[in-house]
C-alpha cells in the first residue's frame, strides 16, 4: 500500500555524511572498569535512588526508579560496586554537574534474574508500569519516558502509531544501522506498542536515504502478524522532527503547544520499539544504546554502548580522534552541542558523537546585518517569520516575540543554516524564550508577593477593627473605671506616638540626599514651611486661606 | 565551535549581490551596443562614488570598513541608479545621485539592512526633483542619432559638456518614448499617429525594449538562482499589465497598450532588481505580492496622469512607506496554527 505523502515547508539539504559511519556493523564495546550513571537521563523528575555506596549491585539491577508520572529509572549495565554517589559532570549543553552513580565493574557481568512478560495476559496498565521500572524513555534524543506516552487516552485514542526512522540530521547513523540489523526485533517492540495502544493503523517512516534499513524493515513487516506500512519520506532536514514526521504521513499538523494525541496520533523513535522488546520479551531493562561515533576519528560507525560508559573511552574504541580534533558533538551538526568535556558518560540521549576538526565546521565569518531575504523563512519548517523574530530577540521586544510564535519555533537550525548574513539566530530565539519564561515566573512571584501582602494588610485592617470593637464594648461595661488611670494611659499614647513620629521622621526615604547643599536647604525650609503649615492648619481652621496661600 | 548548528550552507550577502550584478550584464551589453559606450563611463563614476563614500562613511561611523565594502551591497545601488540615469548625463549629476543614495539613503539610517528606502530610488527622486532638465534629456538610440559620438566625445561630454564641433545636443539627444506620448497625448494627437513616430520600436521604445529585454533574461536568472522569488516581479508585471490593459481595452486612443508599459522605461529594470531589494521591501509572500502589484499600478498611475514621464522611482519610494503595515498584516499561517 502506498501512502500519499504530504509536505512541510521548507528544510534544507544539508551535506549528510552518512557513509562515513553506515556501512560497517554495529561493534559491541568491551565493558568497562567503571561506569558512571547520571539519575538524570530523560525529560522530568530526577529518579529516586535506592542504593548506597559500597552496595554489591548485579546486571541489570534497579538503581534509581522513576519519582512521579514524568520520570523513569536508572539500571546497572554490569555487575559491581557502588562506588561513589556525587555530583559529576554530564552530558549536557549548560555544562554544570549533576548527580551520578560510579559503578566499579566486577568484571563478571552477572545479570539479576530476568523474566519476560506475557504482556497479552496482563493488564496494560501493568505493562507500562513495568516499562516504566525499565527506564524506557525516547531513544531519539528527547528521552521523554515512554510509558506516559503509551497509555490508552479514551479522550484522545491512538488512530495511527508513528515509528520515526527518518534520522534526518546528517552524520547520524544509528537508527539505520538498528533497522538493517535488528529490523526483526524492531517489529516485535513495535508490535507491543500498538498493542498496548490499540491503534489500527501503523507506518513506520524512514527517509529515502536509506533504503537498506527501508528493505530491511518492509521484509521484517511482512513476517509480522499485524499491518505494518514502512513509508520512504524524502529526504529533507528536519524531516525527522516528529510533528514534521507526522504532517509528511498523515496530511495532519499537531496544534501548537498540543501533543500528537489531540489529533489521534502517537510518535515513537525505533529505537525506542526495540528496547521495549529487548524489555518485554527478554527482561532486560534499558542498560546500553547504539551509539554512532564519527567525524575525525579513525574507524567511524556504530557501537553498541553501556550506558555511562566514558565518552573518551567511546572514541577510543572508534580508532581514536585525529590530532586537528578541536572538540566533540553530541548529538548533529544542526541540533547537537559540544560537549563540556570528554570525561562524560554516555546517557540515553547519546545517539551520536562527532569528533570535530575545523575543516568540518569552519569558524562562521561575523556576522553582518539582516539584509531581510527571508531566506530563513522559506526554510523554516514551522513557517515563521524568523527576520521578525530575530528582530524582537535582539531589540528585547519580547512580548513582540511571543506575539509571532517564537514558543513554537523547534530550534532545527534551518534558519542558520541558510542564513547569508551568518547571524546565530537560533540563539537569539533560546535568548528570547528563555527571556520570557523568566520574565513570566519573576510577574508571577511578584503576583502572589502582592496578594500575600494585600492579605495581610486586609488581615492587619481587620484585627484593628476587631480590638477596637472590643476595647469599645469593655469600655462601654465598665464606665466606673478611674478617669486617673484614662489620663496616664492617655499621655502614654500621646508619648508614644511623639516618639513614632519622631522615628518616622529619621527614617522616612529621602530621595533629595544626592542634592548638592543650596538645594537642600532649599528642601529644608519647604519641609519647616510645610511643617508650620500643618500644624497652624486645624487651629486656623480657615481653610479657604489656606488654598489661596497655595 | 560553541553553538549549533554548526554547519551552514555557502550563501553570503557578497555572493548575493554579485550575482545580483552578474544579472545587469546582459541589460548593460544591450545598453552599451544600442546607445553607446558612455554608460560604462557612468557606472565607473558611479561604483567609485559609492564605494568611497561607503567606506568614509563606515570610518566615521566606526564600523568595520572591509566587510562592508565587501559585501557588495554599495555597487548594486551605484549601478541601478546609474542606469536608471540618462548615459550622458554630467559626471557631478552622477556623483550627487550616488552621494545621496549611499550617505543619506542607507548610511545615515545605519547602514547595510537599515534602510528603509530603496537608496538607488532615493538617489534617482533627489536628481529628478532637483535637476529636471538634464535627467529627461535622453540620447537617442544609435540608430537613430543624427551623429553619433567616439568613446572620448562621449567622455569629453560627460565631464565637460563639450560636444564635438558641428554637432548639436539634438543630434544626439530625444525626448524618450514616455515623455514623447505624454506630450503628444497633452497635444491631443491620435495614439496611432503617436505610436508611428520614430522614437517607438515594436513592443516599447526603439532600443530600449531591447534593453529591458535583456534585464528580463537577467531577472530570470536571479530567480533561477533563488535570489529573488517570482512573486515580486510576477505581481509587479501583472498589476502594471492589468491596469493598463483594463484601460487599454476600454479607451485605445488615449491610453498605450500594457506592452509598451512593460518594455518602456525602466519596468523590468524595476520588476527584477529595483522592487525586489529585500532591505526596503516587505518579507510575508502575501505582502510581496500586495506591494509590488501597488508598485505597478502606482506607476501606471503616475505614467498615465503624474508629472513626471516614468513612475517606477515615486511609486517603489511610496510602497516602502507601507512596507511595515503590510507585513504586520500578512502573516503566514504558522504549523499547527488556526488560520488567522
Amino acid at each position: 500500500m502506498i501512502s500519499r505523502l504530504f509536505k512541510f515547508n521548507g528544510g534544507v539539504h544539508p551535506p549528510q555524511h552518512k557513509l562515513e559511519s553506515a556501512n560497517t556493523p554495529i561493534v559491541t564495546v568491551p565493558m568497562p572498569r567503571r561506569l558512571v550513571l547520571p539519575l538524570r537521563q530523560h525529560v522530568g523528575n530526577i529518579s529516586k535512588l535506592q542504593v548506597a555506596v559500597g552496595d554489591k549491585i548485579l546486571k541489570g539491577q534497579l538503581l534509581a526508579i522513576a519519582d512521579g508520572m514524568i520520570s523513569a529509572a536508572v539500571h546497572a549495565p554490569t555487575s559491581g560496586t557502588i562506588a561513589a554517589i556525587e555530583a559529576q559532570l554530564i552530558p549536557h549543553a549548560s555544562g554544570l554537574p549533576d548527580l551520578c552513580i560510579t559503578l566499579e565493574a566486577d568484571g563478571e557481568d552477572r545479570w539479576i534474574e530476568r523474566q519476560p512478560l506475557d504482556f497479552r495476559a496482563l493488564p496494560k496498565s501493568e505493562v507500562i508500569a513495568r516499562l516504566r521500572d525499565a527506564g524506557v524513555v525516547g531513544l531519539g534524543g528527547a528521552t521523554f519516558p515512554s510509558h506516559v506516552k503509551l497509555r490508552e487516552d479514551a479522550r484522545h485514542p491512538v488512530a495511527t502509531l508513528i515509528l520515526n526512522g527518518a534520522e534526518c540530521e546528517p552524520y547520524i547513523t544509528c537508527d539505520d544501522r538498528l533497522m538493517r540489523e535488528r529490523a526483526e526485533e524492531v517489529v516485535r517492540g513495535i508490535e507491543i506498542m500498538q498493542y498496548l495502544l490499540g491503534a489500527p493503523r501503523c507506518m513506520v517512516g524512514i527517509e529515502d536515504n536509506k533504503p537498506e534499513a527501508a528493505a530491511a524493515m518492509r521484509a521484517a513487516c511482512a513476517k509480522s502478524a499485524t499491518a505494518i506500512e514502512v513509508v520512504e519520506v524524502p529526504t529533507l532536514y528536519p524531516g525527522g522532527g516528529a510533528k514534521q514526521l507526522i504532517k509528511v504521513l498523515t496530511g495532519r499538523e499537531v496544534p501548537s503547544g498540543k501533543l500528537p494525541t489531540e489529533i489521534g496520533v502517537q510518535c515513537f523513535n525505533v529505537a525506542t520499539a526495540y528496547t521495549v522488546h529487548r524489555f518485554v520479551n527478554f527482561g532486560e531493562p534499558v542498560i546500553s544504546r547504539i551509539v554512532t561515533v564519527t567525524g575525525n576519528v579513525a574507524h567511524p560507525g556504530n557501537f553498541e554502548v553501556p550506558l555511562g560508559l566514558a565518552i573518551d573511552e567511546l572514541v577510543t574504541a572508534a580508532g581514536g580522534a585525529g590530532s586537528e580534533t578541536n572538540g566533540y558533538i553530541m548529538g548533529g551538526p544542526m541540533m547537537g552541542f559540544n560537549l563540556p568535556s570528554i570525561h562524560v558518560p554516555v546517557v540515553k540521549a547519546t545517539n551520536c558523537i562527532i569528533a570535530s576538526a575545523p575543516r568540518m565546521f569552519p569558524t562562521q565569518p561575523p556576522a553582518l546585518p539582516c539584509i531581510r531575504c527571508t531566506r530563513c523563512a522559506d526554510a523554516c519548517p514551522v513557517n515563521l517569520q524568523p527576520q521578525e523574530l530575530y528582530w524582537f530577540a535582539k531589540s528585547q521586544n519580547l512580548e513582540k516575540a511571543r506575539d509571532y510564535n517564537v514558543f513554537d519555533c523547534i530550534e532545527c537550525g534551518c534558519c542558520n543554516y541558510v542564513c547569508p548574513s551568518h547571524i546565530p539566530l537560533v540563539q537569539y530565539y533560546r535568548f528570547a524564550k528563555s527571556e520570557i519564561i523568566a520574565q513570566d515566573k519573576a510577574k508571577q512571584a511578584a503576583n502572589l508577593a502582592r496578594e500575600r501582602n494585600e492579605f495581610r494588610l486586609a488581615r492587619i485592617e481587620r484585627e484593628k477593627q476587631e480590638r477596637a470593637a472590643k476595647h469599645a464594648q469593655r469600655a462601654a461595661g465598665a464606665k466606673t473605671e478611674s478617669s486617673e488611670a484614662d489620663e496616664a494611659k492617655k499621655a502614654a499614647i500621646a508619648a508614644a506616638m511623639e516618639r513614632a513620629k519622631a522615628q518616622k521622621a529619621e527614617v522616612s526615604p529621602k530621595n533629595t540626599e544626592d542634592l548638592p547643599a543650596a538645594a537642600q536647604a532649599e528642601v529644608a525650609a519647604i519641609d519647616a514651611r510645610r511643617a508650620e503649615t500643618t500644624s497652624e492648619q486645624p487651629e486656623a481652621g480657615n481653610p479657604v486661606q489656606e488654598k489661596q496661600e497655595n | 565551535m560553541s553553538a549549533p548548528p554548526y554547519i551552514t550552507g555557502n550563501t553570503s550577502v557578497s555572493m548575493i549581490m554579485l550575482k545580483v550584478l552578474l544579472a545587469l550584464v546582459p541589460g548593460i551589453i544591450a545598453y552599451v551596443w544600442l546607445f553607446g559606450s558612455g554608460i560604462l563611463i557612468t557606472l565607473a563614476l558611479a561604483s567609485v562614488t559609492a564605494l568611497a563614500s561607503e567606506a568614509l562613511m563606515l570610518k566615521l561611523r566606526r564600523r568595520p570598513i572591509w566587510p562592508f565594502l565587501s559585501d557588495n551591497s554599495a555597487l548594486v545601488t551605484a549601478w541601478l541608479l546609474a542606469l536608471a540615469l540618462p548615459p550622458l548625463a554630467p559626471w557631478w549629476l552622477v556623483v550627487v545621485g550616488t552621494l545621496f543614495a549611499i550617505v543619506v539613503a542607507k548610511q545615515l539610517y545605519g547602514g547595510l539592512g537599515y534602510n528603509p528606502f530603496n537608496p538607488a530610488m532615493i538617489g534617482y527622486a533627489v536628481l529628478l526633483i532637483s535637476f529636471p532638465v538634464i535627467m529627461t534629456q535622453w540620447p537617442a538610440p544609435l540608430e537613430l542619432a543624427q551623429a553619433k559620438l567616439s568613446f572620448s566625445d562621449q567622455l569629453a561630454y560627460i565631464f565637460g559638456r563639450v560636444l564635438p564641433v558641428g554637432v548639436q545636443l539634438d543630434a544626439i539627444s530625444t525626448a524618450t518614448p514616455l515623455d514623447y506620448l505624454k506630450t503628444q497625448l497633452k497635444l491631443e494627437h491620435a495614439m496611432a499617429d503617436i505610436r508611428h513616430a520614430p522614437v517607438f520600436g515594436v513592443l516599447g521604445a526603439k532600443g530600449g525594449e531591447i534593453v529591458a529585454g535583456a534585464y528580463l533574461l537577467g531577472g530570470l536568472y536571479l530567480v533561477q538562482q533563488r535570489i529573488i522569488t517570482w512573486h515580486i516581479p510576477a505581481a509587479f508585471l501583472g498589476g502594471l499589465a492589468a491596469i493598463s490593459g483594463i484601460f487599454f481595452v476600454i479607451d485605445p486612443q488615449h491610453y498605450v497598450s500594457p506592452a509598451f508599459h512593460l518594455f518602456g522605461g525602466a519596468a523590468m529594470l524595476c520588476a527584477f532588481f529595483i522592487a525586489t531589494d529585500p532591505v526596503s521591501g516587505p518579507t510575508t509572500p502575501r505582502g510581496k505580492l500586495i506591494f509590488a502589484a501597488s508598485i505597478g499600478v502606482l506607476t501606471w498611475v503616475i505614467r498615465a496622469y503624474g508629472g513626471y514621464p516614468d513612475g517606477v522611482a515615486f511609486a517603489v519610494l511610496l510602497m516602502n512607506l507601507c512596507v511595515p503595515l503590510i507585513d504586520a498584516y500578512t502573516q503566514p499561517r504558522v504549523f499547527g496554527h488556526e488560520k488567522s
